[in-house]
């Protein structure tokens, strides 16, 4: 099991279409990857999921944790915190229609 | 063109929200089919048989909402994108398939739901998340109708003229228009969200009928150019109408043709006709031999990442890109024009009471000269790439297009000194504050002037763009405009000064004689109106404004 945390500072948090991305980009690695927002103490939903990743709302400035358990774990997870300090790919215009 | 006849057929008069002409069957949304909420079904077999319908239904919706992206812009396709990874998610549908093992219809399964998702979002605290109950609802409702057999429910016959009181922008995207079609309205409004979408889509569209006579699958004839629907056309009114379309469709393969030749008038006199550049990425679809060079590239694009502020090798990177595109042909580059109406966090002025008469243009960047430099010094090492010019935007007064030259002068001193490659562009400005149109002759260390033909009319009419009321004054082809422009090339003429336009009314083509008339020879319009530009320039006929 490897864990990671990213502080998220997308102008408007983990909505649709960076939700979108995130599962896609989960989807790619065989791991199992789950996501928390409250904490490194879970609770912890599939990063999979876009209906979980969506309930969980995470606002802006929120702190989100990974962890992995699989062949490409360490993988996933620098590709996830890398997708979310990349702000998603999201220029500002994006952010206001996410 | 002819105004359309009306004997024998019943016209009717709105506004016109979205331009094109539609010929069909009117469809009338108020009564389109609805899906009542807890549909059960009669003939529900077995558990098994339930659960295949429904995944079968879900398949269908999903195949529904791929065939619509795929037209969709990339904006709108991020909605449509987010609800099929709704629909392909297990633990959208598993609720359903276990209500459906205990032996629940597959319709009632599927509502109780999504039902449970939407009261989810809608108890959500953050105002965005609250309004994807609506996507929810959206799915909820898509699957209904392909439960119901019909992913007919909205299918429409070809060309159908969608019509009722009101649309709702998903109910508008959930329309498939690839096969034509229009929108007749009772109320709305030419400024509503699906009015932009409409003409964003090319899809015709008549707002404010209001007690129009709609009757369901009556055959109509939609003329969004005008605002006029006809509703059971007699031959006379259909053939005038075939003439329309058909002359409304060798008018666009006009402007196609002319995309790619050079701007002439009638009469011969060359005119040049640039583009304005917003993203460098819109340069991908884009031929350099289509146009005369870049008239504006707006380097605000730079200054909205998710990074902050770019850095002085981000922008060179970006600014070689676009001179590399162009080639020898010129390339305008604007220097940072934040603030007005386009507010840039940590840099722009907050709480300015009047933004658009605030610190915006080059008044900001005088104001934070760190900034400038750095966008200076990336200009400077650019100019060896192309045939660049810098361009000053909101100058107001004299001196600050010396103290420019100034920043210019020593970001170039200090580059050299640093051993770093770099060359000197000719520096010009905006003329879109009325002190500057109305005394070109202060500005003679200007190397070109260009009409920021959108300020200019704002400022002149002291109507704004944005706001509604009095968009009808915001007028740019208010004789006091065309004075002042007139009187601005004449004074640039004396000065031996080059001027140019670059704002909306240059792709306009009402408006471009008007303004090839007031001594105009090069513009640069947005490069979707490149063709209806040259188009425009081809049928003016100067000859007689030469005396």
């Amino acid at each position: 099991m490897e864990q990671a945390s990213v502080f998220m500072t997308h102008e408007i948090g983990l909505h649709a279409r960076p939700s979108v991305k995130l599962t896609k980009l989960a989807k790619t690695f065989t791991a199992k990857i789950e996501l928390a927002i409250a904490g490194a103490e879970g609770p912890w939903i599939d990063a999979k999921s876009i209906v979980k990743v969506m309930a969980a709302k995470a606002p802006k400035e929120t702190t989100l944790f990974f962890r992995a358990e699989g062949e490409d774990a360490g993988a996933a997870l620098a590709a996830l915190t890398a997708l979310v300090e990349r702000d998603f790919d999201e220029g500002k215009a994006d952010a206001a229609n996410a | 063109m002819p105004p359309m006849p009306e004997t024998g057929a019943r016209s009717f008069r709105g506004l016109p929200a979205s331009p094109g002409l539609a010929a069909g069957t009117l469809v009338l949304l108020d009564d389109g089919p609805s899906v009542g909420a807890g549909t059960q079904v009669a003939d529900s077999k077995s558990p098994d048989g339930e659960a295949e319908r429904l995944r079968g239904a879900i398949t269908a919706a999903t195949q529904d909402l791929a065939g619509l992206m795929e037209q969709l812009d990339e904006e709108t396709a991020g909605i449509i994108e987010f609800q099929i990874a709704m629909l392909e998610d297990d633990a959208l549908v598993d609720p359903a398939l276990q209500a459906i093992s205990e032996g629940t219809a597959a319709e009632a399964a599927w509502q109780a739901a999504l039902d449970a998702q939407v009261a989810d979002y809608e108890a959500a605290e953050d105002e965005y998340f609250q309004a994807r109950a609506s996507d929810l609802k959206d799915l909820r409702d898509r699957v209904l109708r392909n439960l119901a057999g019909a992913s007919g429910a909205r299918a429409l016959p070809d060309g159908a003229v969608l019509a009722g009181r009101e649309i709702t922008p998903s109910r508008f995207l959930e329309t498939d228009w690839s096969r034509g079609g229009g929108l007749a309205l009772r109320q709305g409004s030419p400024s509503s969200h699906v009015a932009m979408l409409a003409r964003a889509r090319g899809v015709p569209m008549v707002v404010g009928l209001g007690d129009a006579d709609l009757p369901e699958a009556g055959e109509v004839l939609l003329n969004g150019d005008d605002g006029v629907l006809i509703v059971d056309p007699d031959d006379q009114a259909r053939a005038a109408f075939t003439l329309r379309q058909q002359a409304a469709s060798s008018n666009r393969q006009l402007e196609e043709a002319y995309r790619s030749k050079p701007a002439v008038t009638r009469d011969g006199t060359a005119i040049a006709v640039m583009i304005n550049v917003a993203d460098p990425d819109e340069l991908d679809d884009l031929e350099p031999a289509d146009c005369d060079g870049i008239g504006l590239v707006r380097s605000e694009f730079l200054f909205h990442g998710p990074g902050g502020l770019p850095d002085e090798e981000q922008q060179y990177l970006a600014y070689s890109r676009i001179l590399r595109w162009a080639g020898d042909k010129p390339v305008v580059i604007r220097t940072l024009d934040a603030g007005g109406d386009k507010p840039i966090a940590g840099l722009t002025a907050d709480n300015e009471s009047n933004p658009f008469l605030g610190l915006r243009g080059l008044r900001l960047s005088l104001a934070r000269p760190e900034v400038f430099k750095v966008q200076l010094r990336a200009l400077a090492r650019a100019a060896l790439q192309g045939n660049l010019k810098i361009m000053l935007p909101m100058v107001t007064r004299p001196e600050e297009l010396t103290q420019a030259r100034r920043l210019y002068a020593e970001a170039l001193a200090a580059l050299r000194a640093e051993g770093v490659a770099c060359g000197e562009a000719p520096l010009g400005m905006m003329v879109e504050v009325p002190a500057a149109a109305i005394a070109p002759e202060l500005f003679a260390e200007a190397a070109f002037f260009s009409i920021g033909s959108n300020d200019l009319t704002q400022y002149v009419t002291a109507a704004g763009r944005d706001i509604a009321a009095v968009t009808d004054l915001n007028d740019s082809t208010h004789p006091a405009v065309l004075k002042l422009i007139h009187a601005l090339i004449k004074g640039a003429a004396a000065m031996e000064c080059d001027v140019s336009l670059c704002g909306d009314a240059g792709g306009e083509p009402s408006e471009i004689p008007d303004l090839l008339r007031c001594g105009l020879r090069s513009l640069s319009v947005a490069p979707l109106a490149l063709g209806r530009a040259k188009a425009a320039i081809a049928e003016t006929d100067l000859a007689d404004a030469h005396a």
